[in-house]
């Protein structure tokens, strides 16, 4: 019959009237993300952060900037570098989590938030010093040992840097701390991958 | 004068309170009024402007109430919210969006002609008002009760027209008034089959009065006559442009349409028109086929209401069809009113005028033809509605060849090797 | 008496409610008739190709994500193809088949939003498009669990996928793919048999098999034209050769079957996903590779997948340093643009909004 398509149209229409919304009413309503989401406040610890500055190499913006007392001055041969400046300017960020993937002592995270919007633009550069203060969620991205700990940077519990480390995970004892690719857990062949430390050009 | 104050309550009410006296004692029962003897006529002139303000400014809320609404369902059917920040439940919405437009800049473009170009939503508003003169709204409450009430809406619809071309071609922009001659064309071409689809309305209650209409329901028109509401509402649709037929008010394409130099407070009148506009269309939809003011029990005392909800009924149906259609081509507009419309109007009056004669013949007394009975009516639903399916059945079949779809073929590769070329 | 008419030449212009992106068209009128179209893009042109010189390759990777935004794993599964075989490497099972079901349930989206974009532009006030949203919400609630990010997801790596999708992913999935059917048949009941939807896209902007293949079409406007052909079938890459799904094809190539076979597509890789999900083996996701790459000097390579615009391309010449010397995108939006003239000269006014919409094309793409 003429018009049959277009009666099927309104009952369409017609059912989903009556159904609940798909939309939360935010801010009252919030989704949450999932831990794996790359969200905006970095979580930086010091106690990790040698000054090697693969981070901000591998960036493909050039949005972190590092300043770092060389060594044979003031600090010994061997030895962590003291940081000075740690800029990350989020005003040009894109959140693709290179720097995450390249830094291998496990002393940067992705941040779990997204709700950071400021009034300056110089205001969204995030300085060392609310780095170092900041209450540290990391995101479990690319870092495979916090998501087998079941951590949620959403539930709000902030996590020291002695339990962020690849050196403590179980199964990965044998291997040197630094290896940065994710594995199923039944592959029991795992190669032992050369530290990224040598491969910066 | 007389009849006047004989039938309708709310007048007659008004009028009494203010001139009341010894003269009057037959419809006023004895109560006296306020003003000394001579100055009866003022009580008439406070009777009609105290009804006319209430159907205004119940027009005007209705639209903004309307517009609220709309909102409300379109994003329920969108599976969101609609507004819901500026007051319960966004009922403030509305008066957020008339006071933005307030504060707008009016901009009156230099070669446009000002008063014509200032004159459009007063033209157009106007001709919605004029057209509430005539509906009732319970029992004995109109403003007027014309005897040829359904011949003025119609010609009162048609000013809105009018206005569409003043306001194309006082914006002295070339998209504009191409966009208002495309309106007015189709326009002008709906106004046939919609007065047909009442003539036949009119020819089973007998007069065009819209009082008489009421009364004379006692089946609802909307069984008796199913193709005249199908084509009235399809013919309504079009005169307020509202989707299908939009193609003048939404981002129609690259030219905007009659209203792009409209800024500021005229823009909200404009639209505030349009708005009252589908009110006015459901309530003489209600009015007319559904039974106006009656219902099944206390129709008397809760007339109003029974009045409201099946306006409320009728501008649904609106914003559901508005939810869900995509919209037509002009030339596909045209063709639809000329080739679909026209024909079933024509099927529709000539069944009525037949089904009228023979069944006032069936009632004649000695030197006129009977009143139709009930019974009567229910027996034209049935005949009425074999009648619809099988037009619109056959009409389907002759625009079939333009309308099959063939599904897309899946193609199912032989082998999916590495083989570079076609299988 | 004669009329003296004159052509009128107006500006489609960079912005604009109907175009998808920033597209110029000027377009010359004639009464109600197209005479003649000339697009003018480069409105969104960022420079990717230089850019890409600069960068190393996984850093390239995010530059990828972000030239057709709308599907952003085949434009990381073409450039990681482009990757591997300049580096001769392969990828492990579990990798492929993780990288289809991302590609499939990508292609789900970008359709969704091809086709909901084409319903709008036919006047159906976002009804439409908000049910093919609330679809593509699903999906991209899903590639945030993968891999942290809706959009720009950067997924892959070279050398397979980046990592092992969370534990709550498969049960996510299942929901998905239980629940979706059912939201597909709501939106082919409310348009697919739709008398204004049909008679308004039936028979307008032709395109006639010959004509499509001179002008390098690919993808849905080509195989609604038509012509079968898809690179997943024709030259199959990671693991299409042992998933068995078929290919719509198209009678007429106007609008209605354009929009019909993209219809068709989602409901196949409905299918693609539900068999990678029966089928996926366990073990490795990736090919170990350094952080930083150096392919072997001056090798070329081009990587190409069948992305849901048609077919995309990377071009990638190596110089032995850790940044390519030359990558170039071949971009379906913009080689489907070439048919814009015959689409669109001796159709009217209304139709023109339509078939642009029912090529689908992304500016990002195009622009790059």
């Amino acid at each position: 019959m003429y018009g049959r398509g277009l009666i099927k149209g309104l009952f369409v229409t017609l059912k989903n009237l009556v159904r609940p919304p798909f939309t939360v009413q935010y801010p009252e309503e919030r989704l949450t993300q999932h831990p794996r989401f790359r969200g905006q406040e970095f979580a930086w610890y010091e106690e990790r952060c040698t000054g090697c500055a693969s981070c901000a190499k591998y960036c493909p913006l050039g949005i972190i900037r590092i300043v770092t007392e060389p060594s044979t001055t003031s600090v010994e041969q061997g030895g962590k570098y003291n940081i000075e400046t740690f800029d990350i300017d989020i005003g040009r960020c894109m959140f693709c989590g290179l720097c995450v993937e390249a830094c291998p002592y496990d002393a940067l995270f992705m941040g779990s938030g997204f709700e950071r919007g400021k009034y300056r633009r110089k205001d969204l550069l995030i300085s060392v010093d609310e780095l170092r203060t900041a209450a540290k969620r990391p995101s479990t991205w690319f870092r495979p040992q916090l998501e087998r700990n079941g951590y949620d940077p959403h539930a709000g519990v902030p996590i020291s840097w002695k339990d962020v480390g690849r050196e403590n995970w179980e199964w990965r004892q044998e291997d040197k701390a630094g290896s940065r690719f994710y594995k199923t857990n039944t592959d029991q062949q795992n190669k032992v991958v050369e530290n990224s430390a040598e491969e910066i050009p | 004068m007389d009849s006047f104050l004989e039938n309708n309550g709310m007048y007659r009410g008004i009028y009494c309170y203010f001139s009341g006296n010894e003269g009057n004692a037959a419809w006023c029962k004895g109560l006296d009024g306020i003003l000394p003897l001579g100055w009866e006529w003022l009580g008439y002139f406070i009777a009609g402007f105290t009804i006319m303000l209430v159907l205004v400014n119940g027009a005007l809320l209705g639209a903004a109430l309307f517009v609220w609404g709309e909102r409300r369902i379109l994003g329920r059917i969108h599976k969101r919210r609609g507004p819901n920040r500026w007051g319960p439940f966004g009922l403030l919405q509305p008066i957020a969006d008339l006071l933005k437009l307030l504060i707008k800049e009016d901009l009156v473009p230099t070669i446009a002609d000002r008063v014509v170009f200032t004159l459009v939503p007063v033209v157009m508003l106007m001709s919605l008002l004029l057209s509430l003169a005539v509906i009732p709204f319970a029992h004995n409450t109109y403003l007027a009760d014309l005897n040829v009430a359904v011949l003025y809406f119609v010609a009162v619809g048609s000013l809105s027209t009018i206005a569409i071309f003043m306001a194309g071609w006082s914006s002295g922009n070339k998209y504009a008034i191409f966009g208002a001659m495309r309106s007015v064309a189709m326009l002008i071409s709906y106004e046939v089959p919609l007065v047909m689809s009442l003539v036949g309305v009119v020819l089973i209650a007998g007069s065009m009065s819209m009082v008489d209409v009421v009364n004379a329901q006692h089946v609802p028109f909307i069984l008796v006559q199913p193709l005249g509401a199908l084509i009235f509402l399809l013919g309504i649709s079009a005169e307020l442009n509202r989707t299908p037929f939009d193609i003048m008010e939404a981002e129609s394409e690259i030219i905007a349409g009659y209203h792009t130099e409209y800024s500021g407070i005229k823009f909200g009148l404009i639209q505030a028109a349009e708005m009252a506009g589908v009110l006015a269309a459901s309530a003489v939809l209600a009015t007319l086929f559904l039974g106006g003011w009656s219902g099944p029990v206390f129709s008397s005392e809760l007339g109003a209401v029974w009045f409201l909800l099946k306006l409320t009924f009728f501008a649904f149906v609106f914003i559901w069809i508005r939810g869900t259609f995509p919209r037509l081509r002009i030339d596909q507009i045209m063709a639809f009113a000329w080739k679909f419309l026209l024909p079933l109007a024509f099927i529709n009056l000539m069944s009525t005028a037949v089904e009228v004669y023979f069944f006032g013949f069936y009632n004649a007394s000695a030197d006129q033809l009977g009143v139709i009975t009930r019974n009567e009516l229910w027996v034209m639903a049935a005949i009425n509605s074999g009648i619809a399916v099988v037009a619109i059945t056959l009409f389907g079949r002759v625009t079939r060849n333009r309308m099959e779809t063939e599904p897309v073929r899946l193609h199912k590769f032989q082998s999916a090797g590495t083989v570079i070329g076609v299988n | 008496m004669a009329f003296k008419t004159e052509p009128m030449t107006i500006n489609i212009g960079p912005q604009h409610p109907s175009t998808h992106g920033v597209f110029r068209l000027r377009v010359t009128f004639d009464g109600e008739v197209i005479v003649d179209v000339d697009p003018i893009f480069g409105y969104l042109h960022r420079g990717s190709e230089k850019l890409a010189e600069e960068r190393n390759y996984v850093q390239v990777l995010t530059l990828t994500d972000r030239l057709d935004y709308t599907a952003s794993m085949t434009n990381n599964q073409a450039y990681c193809l482009a990757v591997e075989k300049l580096m001769g490497v392969s990828v492990p099972e579990r990798g492929k088949y993780l990288r289809v079901m991302a590609a499939e349930l990508q292609r789900i989206a970008s359709h969704l939003i091809a086709i909901g974009f084409f319903l709008q532009d036919l006047g159906a006030l976002a009804t439409p498009l908000m049910y093919c949203f609330r679809l593509r919400e699903s999906i991209l609630d899903l590639f945030e669990m993968l891999c942290g990010a809706r959009i720009t997801v950067s997924y892959m790596r070279p050398g397979g996928v980046f990592a092992e999708p969370p534990e709550d992913f498969w049960p996510a999935l299942r929901r998905f793919m239980e629940e979706s059917p059912g939201l597909i048949e709501e939106l082919e009941n409310l348009i697919m048999e739709n008398e204004i939807v049909v008679v308004r896209t039936k028979g307008t902007g032709i395109l006639g098999i010959e004509s499509a293949i001179a002008n390098s079409v690919s993808g849905p406007v080509l195989r609604g034209s038509g012509f079968a052909w898809d690179w997943r079938k024709a030259d199959p890459y990671d693991i299409y050769d042992q998933i068995d799904f078929d290919v719509p094809v198209g009678n007429n190539g106007d609008n209605y079957d354009r929009f019909q076979v993209r219809m068709e597509e989602i409901k196949q890789s409905f299918k693609i996903v539900s068999q990678c999900i029966r089928q996926i083996p366990d073990g490795p996701i990736r090919t170990e590779l350094p952080l930083v790459l150096r392919p072997p000097a001056w090798q070329e390579s081009y990587g190409r997948v069948e992305s849901p615009k048609g077919e995309l391309g990377f071009y990638l010449v190596s110089d032995g340093s850790v940044a390519p010397y030359r990558c170039k995108v071949r971009s379906p939006s913009l080689l489907n643009l070439h048919v814009l003239k015959e689409l669109l000269v001796g159709w009217k006014l209304a139709d023109m909004i339509v078939t642009l919409g029912s090529i689908d094309i992304n500016m990002g793409e195009v622009d790059r």
